[in-house]
C-alpha cells in the first residue's frame, strides 16, 4: 500500500491552473520531497490530498483511502503542517495543542510536552505575541504529537532558525525510522536532498521528475571548477559560469573526453569535477526542460 | 463539544459586550418610567397623535400612558435593533472568521467533517443567542419587579419569543451568507440589520408597503400588534421561519463543497 498516491490529479482555480494530470507516488516509509518554485502548484496538491479543495478531475488515495469519501478516517491517521502558521490570536499556545488533541479525541500531552522542550516554545504565551518561527514550532506541534502515520509538511522550515531546522529535520528523521512516512514540501533543494530519500519536482502544475534524489542529482552535467584560468574554455553546453579571481566554475553537458582534451592544453593549478547539488540541477536543469521533459 | 466550547469560548467578550449594552440599556427603560408616567399625564396621546412618525413606531395603536405600551415601544427598539445587530455580526461570521484568520486550514484538516464543524458551530450560535436573551429577561423581570409594576405575562413572553425568533433568523439567514464569504463582511450583516429594520418602518409608514412586513421579521414583532391581538402574526412568522430554514441549509451546503484557499 502506498503511503500517498494520484491519479490523474487535476486542479482548475476557474481558468487558471493548479496543477495538470498529477500522477504521484510516495511509497509508505520513505522521507520524501516535493520540490519546485513557489507558485510550481505544491500546495495545491497538498490541499487537495488534504480535501480542503475539491480537485476538477482525477483522484487520490491516502493510505489507500479515497480522499473524497474517506476524509474524516484519513484526517485521523496524518498531521498536517501548513505553510502559513496561523491560529485564534488570542489564544494561549497550550491552548492551540490542547484544542488541536482534543479534535482528535486523543491524550497528546506527554508528547506535546516532550517536542515543546525539544523546539523550546514557550506554551504559556499568547500566539498573537509570537513570532513567525514560534508559529511555526506551534504548527510543528500540532502535526506530531499525536504519532501521525503520515507527517505532510507544507513549507516546513521557513521563520525556523538553523539550529531549530536541524532538530526538526532531526525528528521528523526518528519519526520516519519508526515507520512514519514523510511528506515534505520545499523550494530549498539542500535540505531535500540532505534529508529525502525519493522526491518529485514539480513545475507549472506538472511533475517533471520522480526519483531518488541521488538519481535525481546524477544527470549527465558535472561542476567543473578550475585554478589557474580566469576564462572557462570555449566548449558547448556550457551553463552558470562563475568566476573568481584566476579561479572559474561552470557546469558542462557535453562529452567529457573533450573537455580533459581541451583542459590538458590549458595552465591549470587544480581541477575539481564533482556532481552538481539539486539546487543547480533544478536551476539549470528542469528549469528549462519543462516541455521536453514530462515525466508521467 | 469541544469545539462548541471552543466556539463559545471565541465570542464569549462580544457576547458579555451586546449583553450587557442590551440589558443596561433595557434597565434603564423601564427604572425611569415611573417617573416618565407621573410626568407625562396626557403627552402619551400627544406621542399617539405625530401622524406618520407615531404609525412607524407602532405608537399609534400603542397607550404610551401604560407600562405595557410603553415597554412594546422601547423594548422594539433596543433588543429588536440590538439583537438584530448582534446576531447578525454573530452568523456573518460564524463561518466566514476562519478563512478570515487564516484558521480554516488549522481547523478542516482536523479529523472532523465540514457537516459537523457546521453543525456545531450552528449549536453554539443558537446557545449565545440563546443566553442573550435569558439574561436580558431576566434583568428584564428584575426591573419591573423594582418599579412594581404588574404587567401582562403573555404579551411580555410573547415579545420576547418573537424577538428571539427574529434574532434567530437573523443569524441564520446571514450564516447561510457566511459560507460564500472569505474575509469579513461585517459591513454586510450590519446592513442587512438596519435594512430590515427600516424595512418594516416604511411598511408602517404606508399600506401600499405593507407586503415588506412579509420580508422583515420585524414585521412580526410589532409590540402594536402583539399586545393587541395577543399572539404572533403567524403570516408573517411562517415566511421569517422560511428564510431561516434556506439560510440554514444554503450554508450547509455551500460550506460542505467550498474550496478552503
Amino acid at each position: 500500500m502506498d503511503a500517498i498516491r494520484t491519479t490523474s490529479l487535476t486542479k482548475y482555480y476557474g481558468k487558471s491552473r493548479g496543477i495538470l494530470d498529477m500522477n504521484l507516488t510516495v511509497e509508505q516509509g520513505d522521507f520524501f520531497g516535493f520540490i519546485g518554485p513557489n507558485g510550481a502548484g505544491k500546495s495545491t496538491t497538498i490541499r487537495t490530498l488534504l480535501g480542503l479543495i475539491a480537485p476538477t478531475s482525477g483522484y487520490a488515495q491516502i493510505l489507500g483511502m479515497d480522499i473524497a469519501r474517506q476524509r474524516e478516517e484519513i484526517l485521523t491517521r496524518i498531521g498536517y503542517m501548513p505553510s502559513e502558521a496561523s491560529f485564534y490570536r488570542n489564544m494561549r499556545v497550550k491552548d492551540v495543542i490542547r484544542f488541536s488533541a482534543d479534535l482528535r479525541r486523543q491524550d497528546c500531552r506527554i508528547e506535546a510536552d516532550h517536542l515543546c522542550e525539544r523546539l523550546e516554545l514557550d506554551t504559556h504565551k499568547k500566539i498573537r505575541e509570537l513570532s513567525l518561527g514560534n508559529r511555526k514550532k506551534v504548527s510543528i506541534v500540532c502535526a506530531l504529537q499525536h504519532k501521525p502515520e503520515l507527517c505532510i509538511l507544507d513549507e516546513p522550515t521557513s521563520g525556523l532558525d538553523p539550529l531549530m531546522q536541524r532538530e526538526f529535520y532531526t525528528i521528523l528523521e526518528e519519526r520516519n525510522q519508526e515507520g512514519a512516512t514523510i511528506f515534505v514540501s520545499s523550494h530549498i533543494l539542500s535540505e531535500i536532498q540532505r534529508y529525502c530519500r525519493h522526491a518529485a519536482v514539480i513545475r507549472e502544475g506538472c511533475l517533471l521528475a520522480l526519483d531518488s534524489t541521488e538519481n535525481l542529482g546524477h544527470t549527465d552535467t558535472k561542476r567543473v571548477r578550475l585554478s589557474g584560468v580566469g576564462t572557462p574554455p570555449d566548449l558547448p553546453h556550457i551553463k552558470d559560469v562563475q568566476t573568481e579571481g584566476s579561479s572559474v566554475s561552470f557546469l558542462y553537458g557535453g562529452e567529457l573526453h573533450e573537455l580533459l582534451r581541451t583542459l590538458a592544453a590549458l595552465p591549470l593549478t587544480d581541477v575539481n569535477i564533482t556532481e552538481p547539488d539539486l539546487e543547480e540541477i533544478f536551476m539549470h536543469y528542469y528549469a528549462d526542460t519543462v516541455t521536453e521533459k514530462h515525466v508521467p | 463539544m469541544t469545539l462548541i466550547r471552543h466556539e463559545l469560548r471565541q465570542g464569549r467578550t462580544t457576547l458579555i459586550i451586546w449583553t450587557s449594552v442590551i440589558a443596561f440599556m433595557l434597565a434603564v427603560c423601564i427604572l425611569i418610567y415611573p417617573e416618565m408616567e407621573t410626568q407625562m399625564g396626557d403627552v402619551g396621546s400627544m406621542f399617539a397623535e405625530m401622524g406618520s412618525f407615531s404609525a412607524a413606531f407602532g405608537m399609534d395603536r400603542l397607550n404610551f400612558g401604560e407600562f405595557m405600551g410603553f415597554f412594546g415601544v422601547e423594548c422594539g427598539n433596543v433588543l429588536g435593533l440590538g439583537g438584530a445587530f448582534f446576531t447578525a455580526l454573530l452568523g456573518i461570521s460564524i463561518l466566514a472568521k476562519e478563512e478570515k484568520e487564516q484558521t480554516a486550514e488549522f481547523l478542516l484538516t482536523h479529523p472532523i467533517s465540514r457537516r459537523k464543524i457546521v453543525i456545531r458551530k450552528l449549536i453554539a450560535m443558537i446557545a449565545q443567542i440563546v443566553l442573550l436573551n435569558l439574561i436580558v429577561i431576566a434583568v428584564t423581570v428584575i426591573s419591573i419587579y423594582a418599579i412594581k409594576e404588574t404587567p401582562e405575562v403573555r404579551p411580555l413572553l410573547l415579545l420576547f419569543l418573537a424577538y428571539f425568533l427574529l434574532q434567530v433568523e437573523i443569524a441564520a439567514v446571514c450564516f447561510g451568507m457566511s459560507a460564500f464569504l472569505s474575509h469579513g463582511g461585517l459591513g454586510i450583516g450590519l446592513g442587512m440589520a438596519a435594512l430590515l429594520y427600516f424595512l418594516n418602518i416604511i411598511a408602517n409608514l404606508t399600506e401600499d408597503a405593507e407586503f415588506l412586513k412579509y420580508i422583515t421579521p420585524f414585521g412580526y414583532t410589532e409590540s402594536a400588534d402583539i399586545i393587541a391581538d395577543g399572539y404572533l402574526k403567524t403570516e408573517y412568522l411562517a415566511v421569517g421561519m422560511v428564510f431561516m430554514l434556506i439560510g440554514i441549509v444554503t450554508g450547509f451546503y455551500r460550506y460542505c463543497k467550498k474550496d478552503i484557499l
